[in-house]
């Protein structure tokens, strides 16, 4: 129980957000409508990817220094449920796009940025894949990982706010920008984000330690 | 810690604020939520989600136990 409050935490601020997320006030703004409360179910499923993201440098980094075969496998299930969250915050952000937008996949950058992002890490699943030498395979993994973070943060953040973006909090929309400001939103956003990372964080646990069963079965 | 926990969803909670009438040209459901329909979706969304939370919950539950047994014969 004490080592397992942030899960109950996770789950109750899950439900909290899903019940306010519907049911508070929001801002009343052109375009968006009532789709602006997609910010409280589609921006944490990229703020968990990341998150999950880091926690797996972090790990592929104490690998490099320690050479413990845990740390290895908890930056590759980080990632692997990292790219789960990648997805559904495509697959979100699409069905949001071509309502507000006209079209699921406008040749954004922010957009072409966060597919190219998601490639990367599917590339570090590939490349993990094709070593069999489990020591080398960790190795340069980890290695391709610490790499790819930066090129991803710059890819997501950097990279759009260089040119226009119709993405909000980007440049050209005029419905988000207002949205800042407004401090109902907040009360269901932030929580909202904590409840989505704790549980990214959670599934990744399990599949981390699932992985360890299956490698002291072998 | 619990009690920690209610707390602190108590004070979440209390930060609800009572809707103010605006009058805007902005379409935006207010007639869902009038007819009190909305709640059914939300009450969909709510058991859903426990539902899912729950399950990941009982196999956080089986794997503690596998481990558990695992470490005994070892």
């Amino acid at each position: 129980m004490r080592r397992n409050w942030w899960k109950i935490l996770a789950s109750l601020l899950l439900i909290y957000s899903i019940i306010a997320g519907l049911l508070l006030e929001v801002p009343r703004l052109p375009i968006l409508h009532e789709t602006i409360r997609n910010l409280y179910f589609h921006v944490p499923m990229w703020f968990t990817m990341i998150i999950l993201y880091l926690i797996s440098v972090i790990y592929s980094i104490k690998y490099l220094a320690s050479g413990d075969e845990k740390h290895d496998l908890l930056a590759v299930e980080m990632v692997n449920t990292g790219i789960i969250f990648g997805f559904l915050g495509l697959a979100t952000g699409m069905i949001w796009a071509n309502y507000t937008w006209g079209a699921p996949w406008p040749n954004d950058p922010k957009l072409n940025s966060a597919a190219i992002s998601t490639l990367m890490y599917l590339a570090y699943v590939v490349l993990r894949g094709a070593l069999d030498e489990e020591q080398k395979r960790a190795r340069i993994s980890a290695v391709y990982n610490i790499f790819s973070f930066p090129v991803m943060i710059v890819l997501l953040f950097i990279l759009p706010r260089m040119t226009d973006s119709l993405h909000p909090g980007n440049g050209g929309n005029p419905g988000f920008n207002s949205y800042d400001l407004d401090s109902g939103m907040r009360l269901v956003f932030y929580p909202a984000v904590l409840a989505w990372i704790l549980v990214g964080v959670w599934i990744a646990n399990l599949k981390y330690r699932l992985r360890l069963i299956e490698n002291n079965s072998k | 810690m619990m009690k920690r926990l209610f707390f602190f969803l108590c004070a979440l909670l209390s930060v609800f604020r009572v809707p103010a009438q605006v009058t805007s040209d902005v379409a935006i459901a207010d007639g869902l939520r009038s007819s009190g329909m909305i709640y059914v979706v939300v009450g969909v969304m709510v058991i859903i989600f426990i539902g899912l939370l729950f399950y990941l919950y009982s196999m956080d539950k089986r794997i503690s136990k596998i481990e558990k047994i695992k470490s005994s014969k070892n």
